[in-house]
């Protein structure tokens, strides 16, 4: 479960300028809500031909659930039986997600929730907020 | 466009993978690189297929997969194919697409004894073999990598117990 979740980490801290340079204009967001829209409509947009719905956000606005109608990744995927079933083949989104988004400064912790591979009704993506890395930004940037 | 991004991505994200979990030993690496392409051949070889007619002989399959099945998979055309009429291949491709992302942009060729090199086109070389069998024949696939490029060398029907 881990290796998949460091390369989903490796291919989002790269996919993050291919993401930017695709997407002219997106720009800094204000606050969280606007860096889900934009992970949503523009991000599993472009590379995954879907876009998941936003729900679910915590009280603080700190936190949300993205829900994937389908999944491309497991259209023709079904897991094995046996020990097979704990894999958590969905887990390279997260990796992605967290890699991309703390190149642009925000620690986040995303899981599913909700796997459709492993028998739930839908498939459900937590997303949190954790901090803003400060001391990470470059000299000259704020 | 996006598909091809989000592949070179993943290609690079599984060799470092296998390169961290097997530090010592590229062999195990390439073999299940190798493994991975080959299961992925085997189906998108038969996907890719399936409108056309059946391939008259051996030297036909192997012309197709130079030419259709190889803009498919690397978005060129193969530079070279040669072969001795006794099942053996060699296909040569000068400007190999999984190696350019990586290694061409430093503008030095490449070194052939590198291991991590030589796990960049392990993949392919399964994907080679599982599209042949596939296609009723099944082979053993050799790669070199020549200055920019990739030497494919194939084998229809080794001897059994040569592998």
């Amino acid at each position: 479960m881990k290796s998949y979740y460091f390369s989903g980490y490796n291919i989002g801290v790269r996919l993050i300028d291919d993401f930017l340079a695709r997407n002219p204009t997106v720009g800094r967001c204000n606050d969280f809500r606007e860096t889900a829209d934009i992970l949503s409509k523009q991000g599993f947009k472009t590379y995954l031909g879907i876009a998941p719905s936003i729900t679910n956000w915590s009280p603080a606005g700190d936190e949300f659930s993205l829900l994937l109608d389908g999944n491309p990744l497991t259209e023709f995927v079904e897991l094995p039986e046996g020990p097979g079933q704990k894999l958590s083949y969905n887990q390279i989104i997260c990796g992605a997600i967290r890699g991309a988004l703390e190149m642009v400064q925000l620690e986040v912790e995303c899981r599913f929730v909700q796997d459709q591979l492993k028998g739930d009704n839908t498939t459900e993506l937590r997303v949190k907020f954790l901090k803003k890395l400060v001391d990470a930004l470059p000299v000259g940037e704020d | 466009m996006v598909d091809e991004t989000l592949f070179d991505y993943l290609h690079m994200s599984i060799v470092e993978h296998y390169n961290n979990e097997n530090e010592n030993d590229v062999e195990t690496a390439s073999a299940y690189l190798s493994q991975i392409g080959y299961r992925v051949g085997y189906s998108l070889g038969e996907r890719l297929s399936k409108e056309n007619a059946r391939y008259r002989d051996e030297l036909d399959t192997v012309k197709y997969l130079c030419k259709e099945l190889w803009i498919c998979l690397f978005k060129r055309q193969v530079d070279n194919l040669r072969t001795n009429h006794q099942g053996v291949y060699v296909i040569h491709d000068g400007r190999f697409r999984l190696l350019q992302q990586t290694l061409t942009t430093m503008n030095k060729p490449i070194d052939s004894n590198n291991r991590l090199h030589t796990l960049y086109i392990a993949y392919s070389n399964g994907l080679l073999r599982g599209i042949l069998t596939n296609m009723g024949y099944p082979c053993r696939v050799t790669a070199e990598i020549v200055d920019f490029g990739v030497r494919f060398q194939i084998e229809v029907n080794p001897v059994v117990g040569q592998k």
